[in-house]
This record gives structure tokens, C-alpha cells and sequence, in this order.
């Protein structure tokens, strides 16, 4: 089993690096050099040329890259070119902020998602099956950040019931007061997790009810909800393997919902630096991202592994 | 039953048994699909706008980049404008159709284009196995350690926007997954002992491949890639929507969504409007994709 | 008595890798087929018997080179294969042919009988009408009315009929050699009968000749000339097929027939002839891979490996075990003359 873990943190090394190399390799791509937007147009060659020894442009690609690198990796996420503040901070207030939704909006979806499944599942053949259906295919089909501009329409606009935008104040959520900021936008970040979990839960439960154990088990006298919490066992690895998935989603998708709700998150942060061209707010964003995603694998990975042994090699 | 009767009977069942001779696995299929009545409609619907779209000069009032501020912000039902206005005062009804070219373009042409990378890197990564299948999967890995969206972002925002970075972000974002079933499934397929038999009879791989492996793996393939397509429009409309997509004043549903944002205080019923074509489109692929999966399950 | 040989096998190995531990690097083998050496006459089955395991159907597929050996030659008709200068694997192909064991999945389900059957001719250049011709051809030869079963599918057949069109699609390239990997295995007793005795008209009518592989005695002595049989990646004993069936000199085919079923009454009740699991491939027993399970196994069994030798009395019949080798150290063995 150590030799599992081991073995999957390792290969997560490459992994890690290539991904280092995707997001350097954009930064590269980016039209213009990044000292372009520091350097006024009409400095003299040698004060740009000064310029971009000072940042490192003019060494050779790999060497650009392995000091990147080595920065990146102790931490040292560079300053943004708009604010003069150090990214990290910056980026780990925003992430705190991403959080905030992104955690309870994952609860929220997966837990109606596999209730929604299971349930189809156990109906399945009759109209409530169609219904549970219905509503999972319709949180997959729902552009989300439209749903964010209904909701906001409703709740906000025409009911005023909640706050529309913003996030309230800094801090864990305490109070009501600051709580309703966090209603919308984590219902409509659920949406999507909640309707692919849905899908794949039914199916898999489908699938696995089918199978000859289960008879086997209801045949010795198993009661139906026994049998059932069987099945979610068996069940289980699959939809470990989607939840790892769909926290990738919460994590980078956030980006969209947090523009409607005007959200302090990584995303707004990413949308930021998208248009004021902060290439090191950026790159350090869509790496922190990554890793974290990675990461999450990792985790999903080993559980599965714990929970199903034919995985373990 | 005089055995005149059963005599007559008897060629005609024959004649029947004969005419449903050979009926092969698409026939099936074929079948299976114009009995689907709700693939049917979901087909129909989209052939609907497809066509809907396509034909947008000769549907449209109003040129979709023409808008008078005096009329902005109309709402459905106004004279000359069914649909409203939007925020410049710009015919909604117009823009809908126009946007809906590139809202469809983005999202089917970055499928297509993934599809036709994708399943021949995963055909070769499967058939062949060993290093080359290595290699080809573990690059694929590294693309696949960035959740979806934020690969496109990251593609999009760096590059820039317009149609087509846009549509080369969302093709590199869509061609890991493609490569990954591709492989799965040739992996499967070149296993079984059909395919053992057609290299005993000194068949060459390439030969092999087109011959047996294909008509295997597509079914499943083509599956996977309409489901694709129901979220490549979520997709395209929300890079749209950030701004790093289709750029104005070209007509998108996500961009129009965009611009409509802060319409929703003012006017919610058009705001909403290019959602729906967003969610209604991203549905019937949803709804197709299913159907393709249960016909093409026919248990042999 | 000079028999032409036409597939000649010498010394072929295949080891399987058996990966594990912290870099997935190799730490074992299985030893699937482990010196295997045999020949085949023109014109008669050779057939292969052996448990579950035992290497019989990795030795087909090496001798089409499905998969390719890790030592040993191959000589069929006098040349030798894979080597420069000899037959080249795509010719050997035209001439060596394989019947499958499970009839539904050797079969495309996406291809009407037709096309997989002309499937072969085509790659070797025959156009497709024409080889749709062969194929309808051969399709009646093996007993399906071709106006029937050209444009059908493999799910519309059943097992028998399935089986008729593996072996048509072997004998459409006109082989010289049909290697047969357990091919009724799958079949309901009477079918069996049925595409056995279609086997034998086709063997007599097309002058073929037959490897014949399965694990079931009876059809191996309907069906062979000679037998071989294999234990654990080796071949223990080897000879005409009545000499076998008679007097089975070897410990393993002497269990193995007694196991056999018998209708006799007098036969009934008795003991378990083998006893023990056989063990893991991957770590075969040293010497004589059979000792472990042998109701006559000495110090010397463990100690080396027999060679398949000819007895004295019985020529053809060769057998690998201590007993019959004279000066083995076993208590049984003869006396060195």
C-alpha cells in the first residue's frame, strides 16, 4: 500500500513539471515581451535593454525558465506588475476567498448530486427517475453564470431578498448578515457538480444493481436500504474519482461565477490580470491552481486505492 | 391450421427472415435511434437551429450590428423588434441568430478539430502499446492536470481573444479527454481475438486498424464527442462571456450575455434571453448524446 | 520411414515479465513455453494436450508469431523463419493459419461473414471481388449455403455455424498448416461431433495438415495422429497416438488418462490420480517440473531435468521422466546396458 503512495506522489513530480512548463511556455507565447508593458515606448534601446537584464529577459530560454522555476517553487511568486504587491499574498487572500464558495458549493453538489442519483436509481423505470433525470441533465446543460444573472434577477433585483453582489465582509461567515452574501453564488456554483454527479451515480448504481451479487444479497434477506448501502460501496471509487474531477472545475470554473457575483476570488484575481496583461499575477494563479488540482488527484487516487483493493497493483 | 396454410406461411416467412438478413450493427443502430422519440425531437430541435442559424441573413430584421440608443433595452413585443433591444438598442431577435454562427462555430469546430487529433493519437497510443503509447499518454497527462476550464483560460488570456485563439484554446483543451477514450477503447478492441485473427492472415497494422479496429471504436468515440459538444458551448459562450472569446461587436451568445450584465437591474427578460439559446442548444446536445449511447449499446 | 517433416521446432522459448515493486521493475518470470521441441509431418495432426497453463496456446500463437519467441528456431518446409535469407513472418502466414477457440469473439461483429472471410485474401493483394468469390467458395466447402450466410453477421449465427466460418476464414489463404487452439471447446456435445468430422473431410479433401490443441482427451484421440503432451512450459511426452493412449510411460499422462471420465463401471470410485494444485509458473519446480505432484518422485527428480528421450522398445514414443532413463540415479530407472 506505501509503495502505492509513494509511487503516485513520485510520478506526480513530472507531472508537476510539465505543468511548469505548459503555463512558461503561455508566458512565452504572450504577443509582446512582458517588459514591453513596463518599458515606454520611447525609452532609448539601451533603458530598455537595461530593463530587461534587470528582469532576467535577456538570458537564454531555459535559464528564464529554470529561474522561474526555482522561484516559483520556494514560494516566491514575483510582484504584479499593476500593483507592486507581492503576488503571494494577493493570490492566498483570493484562494482563502475562492474557498469560501467553492467548499460549500462542493458539499452542496456532491450531497444532492449522489441523492439525486441514488434515488433515480432506486425509482428507475418510474417518473420520478425521469424527474431526478431531468433535473441532473438540466444542471449539466445550464451555462451556470447564466443562471448566476437569473438568480441575481430574482433574489436580487426583483424579490431584493439577497445581495446580489459582493462578498460581505472579510472573514469567516458568522453572522446572517454576512452569510446571504454566500447563498447565490454557491448555489449556482453547485450546479454543475451536483448534475454530473447525479448522472454518473445513477448509472453506476444501474449498473451495479445489475450485477449478481446483489441478488445474491437480497435473496439471503438483505433489507432494501442494507443492499443499497452495498451498492454505494461498490459504487463508491468511481464517484471518488468524479468528485477529484469536479473540485478542479470548483477551483478553475469559480472564475466565471465569481464575475457575476463580483467575488474577491482567484477567479476575479485570474480576470484581473487577464486584462491588465499581469502576466505574473497570472502564471502564478494558473500554477497555484494546477498544483492544487494535481494534488487533489493525488488524494483521490489513494482513497480509491484504499476503498477498492483491485486497484492497488 | 389446414396444412394448405402452413405451406403458403412458410415462404413468407422465409422471404421475411431473408429480408432482414444481414442486418448489420449502424442498421441497428439506425433503428434503434428513429424508435427514440426524444432523440428524434432533440435531433429535429437542433437541425432546427442549425438552420435557424445558417440562414440568418435572409431571418434577420435588422442588422445584428445596427442599434439606435433611443431604443434601448426594449422589451419582447416591442413594434419591430419581437425579441426587444439590446443595451445599444440592437435587435435581439437579429443578434440571436448571427450570434448564434459563431456560438456555434465554437463550440462544434474545436470537437471536430480535437476528434481528429485526439482519436488518432489514441488510436496509435492503443494499437501500438509500449513506448509509444507511453509517451503519447503521459503528455497527455500533463494537460490533464489542468482542470478544463482553466486550461482555456489560461490559452485564452494569454494569447488573447478573439475566434480564433478561442477556438484553438478550447481544441486544446478538448483533445486529453478524446485522447484518453480513444485509447481506452482501441486498447480494448485490439485485445479481442478478431483482431488476433486479421494480424494471423498477415494483415499490416495500418490495414488492421482501418479495416477492424475503426468501425469498433468509433460508436463509442463519436459518443463521447457530442457529449463534448453540449459543454463546448457552455464553454465558448462563458470565454465570451469573460471577454477573452468572440470580441465585439461581433454577436455571441455569451458576449451578448456579457454586455447584458448589468441590463439584468433594468431590463431582466432580455438579459436572460441569449442564456436560453445557451441552455436550450447545450440540452439538445445533452439529450442526442444519450440517445447515441443507448442506441449504439445494442447488447449483440 | 522417411515422413516429410513440414514444421520442424526447436528449442522455442517465450518468458513472461512479471512486473512489481517500487519502479514496476521485473521481478519474475513466467515461464510459459520453456524448450519446446517438436515436429510436424505432412499430412498428419499433431495433437497437443495439457492442463490449464501448461503453455499450449502460447506455443500456437508462437508458431504464427502472434507473439514473437525469445529463443528457439522455427523451420517450416525447410525454411527457416524470421531469420534473413529464410521465410519472412507475412509468408509464413499465408501458410500457417490459426482456428480460434471462442468462435464469437474472433469474429468482427461489425463485418458480414463475407468480408471477414475475404478479409485475408484481400491483404494479400487479391481484389475484393474476388475475394468475396473465394470467400463464398470456401463458405459452402465447410458447409454453409453461401446465399444464406454471406451477408450475415456473427450474432445471427450460432455457435457451430460460427465455428464452420472460423475455419473457413483459415482455409480461404490456402494453408499448408492449420493450427487448431481448442477449437470446440465451446461447443455443445453434438455440434462437436459434427465440425470434428467436418475437420476430417477437409484434412483429407484439401491434403492439410493439423495442429490440434485442447485439454479434452477424447476429441485428441479422435482427431490425432500423434500427440504431445505439455506440462508447465515443457513437453513431457510425445508419440503416436495409440502408443500414448495405451501405454503412457510419462506419470502426468498416465494420471491425466486415468482422470478421464470412464463409462466402465469397474472403473468407477477410484482415487484422485493427480493430487495438488499445479504450481505457480513462476516459480517452476527445479528438475523435473513434475515431481512435486509425482507419486514416484526421488531425490533425482528434484535434483535434474529429464530429456525427452526415446525408450528403447517403442521408437516414436519419447518420454521426459527419470524413470525410463537408464543411469538417472532413480530406483526404476533400467539398468545402464
Amino acid at each position: 500500500m506505501w509503495f502505492f503512495i509513494v509511487r503516485r506522489v513520485l510520478y506526480a513530480v513530472p507531472i508537476l513539471l510539465g505543468v511548469s512548463f505548459v503555463v512558461f511556455l503561455l508566458m512565452k507565447m504572450v504577443p509582446g515581451d512582458a517588459a514591453d508593458i513596463l518599458i515606454p515606448p520611447e525609452a532609448p534601446k539601451e533603458v530598455a535593454a537595461m530593463i530587461r537584464a534587470h528582469f532576467g529577459l535577456d538570458q537564454p530560454i531555459h535559464i528564464q525558465y529554470l529561474r522561474w522555476l526555482r522561484a516559483m517553487a520556494s514560494g516566491d511568486f514575483g510582484t504584479s506588475i499593476f500593483t507592486n504587491q507581492p503576488v503571494a499574498d494577493e493570490l492566498f487572500g483570493a484562494l482563502a476567498n475562492t474557498l469560501k464558495i467553492a467548499l460549500p458549493a462542493g458539499v452542496l453538489g456532491f450531497s444532492l448530486g449522489i441523492l439525486l442519483g441514488a434515488l433515480a436509481a432506486y425509482y428507475s423505470g418510474t417518473w420520478l427517475d425521469k424527474l431526478f433525470s431531468a433535473f441532473a441533465i438540466t444542471g449539466v446543460s445550464l451555462p451556470h453564470y447564466w443562471v448566476g444573472m437569473v438568480l441575481v434577477a430574482i433574489f436580487a433585483v426583483m424579490l431584493n431578498l439577497l445581495p446580489g453582489q459582493g462578498m460581505g465582509p472579510e472573514g469567516f461567515p458568522s453572522t446572517w448578515e454576512h452569510a446571504k452574501h454566500l447563498i447565490l453564488p454557491v448555489v449556482t456554483l453547485s450546479l454543475i457538480p451536483m448534475g454530473v454527479v447525479s448522472r454518473l451515480i445513477r448509472a453506476n448504481v444501474l449498473e451495479i444493481r445489475s450485477m449478481e451479487f446483489v441478488s445474491a444479497l437480497t435473496a439471503k434477506g438483505l433489507k432494501g436500504h442494507r443492499v443499497l448501502f452495498h451498492i454505494m460501496k461498490n459504487a463508491a471509487p468511481s464517484a471518488l474519482a468524479l468528485v477529484g474531477l469536479q473540485f478542479g472545475y470548483l477551483l478553475g470554473g469559480s472564475i466565471l461565477v465569481e464575475t457575476v457575483f463580483n467575488w474577491p476570488g482567484s477567479g476575479s484575481l485570474m480576470n484581473l490580470a487577464i486584462f491588465r496583461r499581469d502576466i505574473p499575477v497570472l502564471s502564478a494563479t494558473i500554477l497555484v491552481l494546477a498544483s492544487i488540482f494535481v494534488a487533489i488527484n493525488i488524494l483521490v487516487d489513494v482513497l480509491q486505492a484504499l476503498i477498492d483493493p483491485r486497484i492497488r497493483r | 391450421m389446414s396444412l394448405q396454410d402452413t405451406i403458403a406461411v412458410r415462404p413468407v416467412a422465409e422471404a421475411v427472415q431473408r429480408a432482414q438478413a444481414g442486418m448489420g450493427y449502424w442498421s441497428r443502430v439506425r433503428q434503434r435511434l428513429l424508435a427514440d422519440r426524444v432523440t428524434i425531437t432533440v435531433m429535429a430541435l437542433l437541425a432546427c437551429i442549425i438552420v435557424m442559424v445558417l440562414a440568418a441573413p435572409l431571418i434577420a430584421t435588422y442588422d445584428p450590428g445596427a442599434g439606435s440608443v433611443l431604443t434601448r433595452l426594449k422589451s419582447p413585443g416591442h413594434p419591430g423588434h419581437w425579441l426587444g433591444t439590446d443595451e445599444v438598442g440592437r435587435d435581439l431577435w437579429s443578434r440571436i441568430v448571427y450570434g448564434g454562427r459563431l456560438s456555434l462555430l465554437c463550440s462544434v469546430a474545436p470537437v471536430g478539430l480535437a476528434l481528429l487529433v485526439g482519436a488518432s493519437l489514441g488510436l496509435i497510443a492503443g494499437y501500438r502499446g509500449g513506448i509509444v503509447n507511453s509517451i503519447i499518454m503521459r503528455s497527455m497527462d500533463v494537460l490533464y492536470a489542468f482542470p478544463s476550464i482553466l486550461l482555456a483560460i489560461a490559452i485564452c488570456g494569454m494569447l488573447g481573444s478573439g475566434l480564433g485563439n478561442t477556438i484553438l484554446a478550447l481544441t486544446v483543451t478538448f483533445i486529453p479527454p478524446i485522447v484518453r477514450i480513444s485509447e481506452t477503447v482501441t486498447a480494448q478492441v485490439r485485445s479481442f481475438e478478431f483482431v488476433e485473427a486479421a494480424r494471423a492472415s498477415g494483415a499490416r497494422p495500418l490495414s488492421i486498424i482501418r479495416f477492424h479496429v475503426l468501425n469498433n471504436v468509433l460508436g463509442p468515440i463519436l459518443v463521447y464527442a457530442t457529449s463534448l459538444i453540449s459543454i463546448s458551448i457552455i464553454l465558448a459562450a462563458g470565454l465570451s462571456f469573460l471577454g477573452l472569446g468572440v470580441t465585439p461587436p461581433d454577436a455571441e451568445w455569451g458576449l451578448m450575455l456579457n454586455n447584458l450584465r448589468q441590463a439584468i437591474w433594468v431590463n431582466p427578460l432580455v438579459a436572460a434571453l441569449p442564456g436560453v439559446m445557451i441552455f436550450i442548444t447545450s440540452m439538445c446536445f445533452n439529450l442526442m448524446s444519450d440517445g447515441l449511447r443507448s442506441a449504439m449499446d445494442v447488447r449483440i | 520411414m522417411t515422413a516429410d517433416v513440414l514444421l520442424d521446432v526447436r528449442n522455442l522459448k517465450r518468458y513472461f515479465p512479471v512486473r512489481g515493486g517500487l519502479l514496476q521493475r521485473k521481478v519474475a518470470t513466467v515461464q510459459a513455453v520453456d524448450d519446446v521441441s517438436f515436429s510436424v509431418r505432412r499430412g498428419e495432426t499433431l495433437g497437443i494436450v495439457g492442463e490449464s497453463g501448461c503453455g499450449k496456446s502460447t506455443t500456437a500463437r508462437l508458431l504464427i508469431q502472434l507473439l514473437a519467441a525469445d529463443a528457439g528456431t522455427i523451420t517450416f518446409a525447410g525454411q527457416s523463419v524470421g531469420t534473413s535469407g529464410g521465410m519472412d513472418v507475412r509468408e509464413l502466414r499465408r501458410q500457417v493459419q490459426m482456428v480460434f477457440q471462442d468462435s464469437y469473439a474472433s469474429l468482427n461483429p461489425r463485418c458480414t461473414i463475407e468480408d471477414t472471410i475475404a478479409y485475408g485474401p484481400s491483404v494479400h493483394g487479391v481484389g475484393w471481388e474476388a475475394a468475396r468469390h473465394r470467400a463464398r467458395d470456401i463458405l459452402s466447402r465447410v458447409g454453409l449455403d453461401p446465399a444464406w450466410f454471406a451477408k450475415r453477421y456473427p450474432h445471427e449465427l450460432s455457435g457451430g455455424q460460427r465455428q464452420r466460418v472460423n475455419i473457413a476464414r483459415a482455409l480461404v489463404l490456402e494453408p499448408k498448416l492449420v493450427v487448431l487452439d481448442e477449437p470446440v471447446s465451446a461447443l455443445d456435445k453434438s455440434i462437436q461431433a459434427q465440425v470434428l468430422n467436418l475437420l476430417v473431410d477437409l484434412k483429407r479433401n484439401l491434403a492439410l495438415t493439423y495442429i490440434f490443441i485442447s485439454h479434452d482427451l477424447n476429441v485428441v484421440q479422435y482427431m490425432s495422429d500423434r500427440v504431445l503432451v505439455m506440462y508447465l512450459g515443457k513437453v513431457v511426452e510425445v508419440g503416436p497416438v495409440g502408443s500414448i493412449y495405451s501405454t503412457p510411460r510419462h506419470p502426468y499422462t498416465r494420471a491425466l488418462l486415468a482422470a478421464m471420465p470412464s463409462m466402465d463401471p469397474d472403473h468407477r470410485g477410484e482415487q484422485a490420480a493427480l493430487t495438488g494444485d499445479p504450481p505457480n509458473p513462476i516459480n517452476p519446480p527445479p528438475g523435473c517440473r513434475f515431481h512435486t505432484r509425482c507419486a514416484y518422485a526421488e531425490a533425482c527428480c528434484g535434483a535434474s531435468e529429464p530429456p525427452l528421450a526415446a525408450d528403447a522398445a517403442a521408437g516414436d514414443h519419447r518420454t521426459s521422466c527419470h524413470m525410463l532413463l537408464p543411469g538417472s540415479g532413480h530406483t526404476a530407472a533400467p539398468i545402464v546396458a
